[in-house]
């Protein structure tokens, strides 16, 4: 029976990106990802741990949680800050929209983070912070013979 | 992450190298710019991301930021060698459209 958690808790500096992302990569190595499927969770998280340091502190200092759980062959992810929340979830998801145009930002987060992913959710309140979960499924790999 | 660049042959060549990322983006945006800059003369920039290990949707608001400064001074931009990853988030933003993988 495989069950595992973990949980992260850091400032949110562009720097801890970087940790944040082969923290999570190295904890979900015990389900034999694939390089492919690595590389997913790497990016989704990568995405989530961005917009809590450039939208929901916007620059300020905050507290961003990570929390991941190993249930059989399902890693759930959970990334939540107490920022200023997105006033609309249903626009912020579309792809392309970005808040920050002047900024250089694709506006694609959430569309990769729903793309790689299996499931996506966003809870937001404003003013409070926002909770992104996701989970993706690593199946056993069927062996050639 | 690290940026390299030469001309031949009225060509710009850009290497991108490391993982780009909000974090790193700013000093690659800067160090990519002087270069382009530096050679104004060339009738096409190469964008290699061969050795890019890591990439989010970071890279794809960087390559348009690159993409609108290079059609300004009328040169075509194109995208060289993104590893199986970067590929992936490549095709998915339709930045090909944009910017053509290079041959």
């Amino acid at each position: 029976m495989t069950k595992n958690y973990l949980k992260l808790q850091f400032y949110s500096l562009p720097r801890n990106q970087a940790f944040a992302r082969d923290a999570v990569a190295a904890f979900c190595l015990e389900l034999n990802p694939t390089l492919a499927d690595l590389s997913d969770v790497k990016t989704a998280v990568s995405e989530a741990v961005t917009n809590c340091t450039v939208h929901a502190y916007k620059g300020n200092l905050g507290l961003v949680t990570v929390e991941c759980e190993i249930e059989e062959e399902q890693l759930h992810i959970k990334i939540s800050d107490t920022g200023r929340g997105i006033p609309d979830v249903s626009k912020a998801i579309q792809p392309f929209f970005t808040s920050a145009p002047s900024e250089e930002r694709s506006g694609m987060g959430f569309t990769i983070m729903q793309t790689f992913m299996d499931e996506f959710k966003v809870n937001s309140i404003k003013g409070e912070g926002t909770v992104v979960y996701m989970s993706k499924s690593f199946k056993a790999e069927v062996e050639n013979v | 992450m690290v940026v390299t660049g030469y001309s031949k042959n009225q060509t710009l060549y850009i290497s991108l190298s490391g993982e780009m990322d909000e974090c790193s983006a700013q000093a690659a945006r800067n160090k990519c710019d002087k270069l382009i800059e530096d050679n104004l003369g060339v009738k096409k920039i190469v964008i290699n991301l061969s050795d890019v290990a890591f990439m989010d949707s970071t890279g794809i608001g960087f390559l348009i930021g690159r993409y609108k400064k290079a059609a300004k001074l009328s040169v075509p931009l194109y995208i060289a060698k993104p590893n199986f990853a970067a590929d992936k988030i490549l095709n998915l933003s339709g930045i090909y459209s944009l910017i053509p993988k290079a041959e």
